[in-house]
């Protein structure tokens, strides 16, 4: 990594630090982690299971409206306020720069992810008094769930780098949801036949498989997590993203700056 | 020696739905600019000033032409760390402070750190802001702004430095640092080519100006020059009807408002003209030199063409 990409991601990471709506996220985020050890005294006997998925879940949805909204302002922004000019007449490459503000964004959400998981373990002791071997589990979960985001991220850097802050939103929204059942569309594609067939298939390679990258509900109820299935999707999830962040650069360079 | 060659640089712009109706940005623009010289840039809003910066900045591709800056070809990286840039109306990112704005420039520029620390504070006291050096650019004024704009331009140590408008909603004041920081840029033997609007700082910073208009250059001209073909011109205002009739006679129109008239006359015609004056009882208001020669050449420049298309 060169030290202009280290110097926009660190500036991209300060930005997201300072901005109080990240902060707001946090402390939404946290109170609701610190909120399912009260739900548990409802739900006799399945607190931990409850207090896993309901943390998990709020971890995944902040995280994902932070990939989506961080993600499409993160070019769009700089394109609008102008800040890009000083930037571009220096330098650094356009493709330098994506990937800059892309590790800058990760970066901040790998803070966040962290913060949260801390949070999370912190609610599982006060209710617990103790970890256990399958605790540990979860952290497969949440890394899963980190892998997620980073393929967010990049789909949102991409549609923002042709479309709309509002579009960019929709379409990254609409990844996402798709993405979650990828697993329903392949089985779909595979009963399909014919023209739509075709479509179904093209769409299931198209769409990334975030359903493959959801294992919530297994390390709630201390399902084993298999070695390869965490080298597959660390794997997929790389590829994927560095794929939608190619297509973002090579539209960003041609693109002309307002 | 040129420290920019512009050549045939054009931009057209598709714009519409459909992408297919043709806007022209910049007619085939050739210029060079010398080394060490404070070259501006004029014309009306939308002549294409901006356009020209971007292009030769890289934040648009051209639809034709090319350009060298200090003699290399414009979009080398190389040649970036050489050149420093003051977009329009600058905005930064304002959750940092000055000091950590210009330290995220100077690294992207290549500067060393050791550099930036013995840099930054030496700028930030050159443009007036060394006692805010650590208060978030979001609670500068526009001229602050404008200011570190500059400072974030010149921190790297460029030798041909592009400014956009950079006395553009200023007050007097701050229009009167930005021309003596571009003044003191030109003693340092920098190259400053700057976009303007403001006539008279052209005429007070510039050794040669280009007039643009409707995206097409009109004509270049040395300052130095419009200025000492105006010197044999001036203006003598007097007070008295009586002698319009004998004014007359030196061949110009005469405004006449109430009591006081004035026309201007050749340097040759000045004393034959104050005797007129004396010798029909009028009262010398003023006799001056005509000013705003560059006003009248800009002038010349931006109607020329819509004359002959008329």
């Amino acid at each position: 990594m060169t030290i202009r990409i280290r110097v926009i991601a660190f500036n991209t990471f300060r930005e997201a630090v300072r901005d109080r709506v990240l902060y707001n996220l946090v402390f939404f985020a946290l109170l609701l982690v610190a909120a399912a050890p009260l739900l548990g005294e409802i739900s006799i006997g399945v607190q931990r299971v409850l207090l896993i998925n309901l943390s998990l879940s709020a971890i995944s949805i902040f995280g994902i409206v932070i990939s989506i909204f961080v993600g499409i302002s993160l070019v769009s922004k700089e394109i609008e306020k102008r800040t890009l000019y000083p930037v571009l007449s220096r330098p650094v490459g356009r493709g330098e720069f994506i990937f800059g503000k892309y590790c800058g964004l990760a970066g901040t959400l790998l803070v966040n992810t962290i913060a949260m998981t801390a949070g999370f373990y912190l609610a599982l002791l006060i209710m617990t008094r103790t970890f256990t071997r399958a605790d540990a589990n979860v952290l497969i979960a949440i890394y899963f769930l980190f892998l997620q985001f980073i393929v967010i991220i990049a789909l949102a850097l991409l549609f923002s780098s042709f479309s709309s802050p509002l579009l960019s939103a929709l379409f990254s929204l609409s990844m996402f949801v798709a993405g979650t059942f990828a697993g329903d569309l392949r089985a779909f594609a595979a009963m399909s036949h014919g023209p739509e067939g075709v479509l179904a298939r093209a769409a299931s390679y198209i769409v990334p498989n975030l359903a493959s990258l959801n294992v919530i509900t297994r390390v709630s109820h201390d399902q084993f997590i298999p070695a390869a299935l965490v080298g597959y999707n660390t794997f997929y999830s790389l590829l994927y993203a560095a794929a939608a962040a190619s297509g973002a650069v090579l539209i960003f360079w041609r693109r002309d700056l307002k | 020696m040129f420290a920019v060659e512009i050549l045939g640089l054009e931009k057209i712009y598709t714009v519409g739905f459909w992408r297919k109706t043709k806007r022209v940005g910049l007619k085939s623009l050739h210029l060079e600019i010398l080394k060490g010289e404070v070259f501006g840039f004029l014309g009306p809003n939308g002549a294409g000033k901006t356009t020209t910066l971007k292009l030769l900045m890289g934040l648009i591709s051209p639809s034709a032409g090319a350009a060298r800056i200090l003699n290399q070809p414009w979009r080398d990286p190389a040649v970036r760390a050489r050149i420093g840039f003051l977009p329009e109306q600058p905005y930064f990112y304002d959750h940092l402070t000055p000091i950590e704005l210009l330290d995220y420039y100077g690294t992207l520029s290549g500067v060393s750190a050791a550099d930036r620390r013995l840099r930054i504070p030496k700028l930030l006291e050159r443009v007036g802001l060394a006692s805010q050096g650590r208060t978030p650019l979001r609670k500068f004024s526009k001229g602050m702004l404008q200011r570190v704009g500059i400072a974030q331009a010149v921190l790297h140590e460029p030798e041909v430095v592009f400014l956009d408008e950079p006395m553009s909603g200023l007050d007097p004041v701050g229009r009167r640092q930005v021309r003596d920081f571009i003044q003191s840029l030109n003693r340092e033997g920098k190259t400053v080519f700057f976009s303007t609007h403001i006539l008279s700082d052209a005429e007070a910073l510039c050794h040669r100006v280009a007039v643009l208009n409707k995206g097409e250059l009109r004509g270049v001209s040395v300052i130095a020059e419009l200025v000492a073909q105006n010197r044999s011109r001036f203006e003598v205002v007097w007070q008295g009807t009586a002698a319009i009739p004998a004014m007359r006679n030196f061949g110009n129109e005469i405004h006449v408002a109430g009591e006081v008239a004035r026309t201007i006359v050749k340097e040759s015609q000045v004393q034959t003209a104050l005797e007129t004056l004396r010798s029909n009882s009028a009262q010398l208001v003023s006799v001056n030199p005509v000013g705003g020669s560059l006003e009248e050449y800009f002038l010349q420049k931006l109607g020329e063409r819509e004359n002959v298309v008329q």
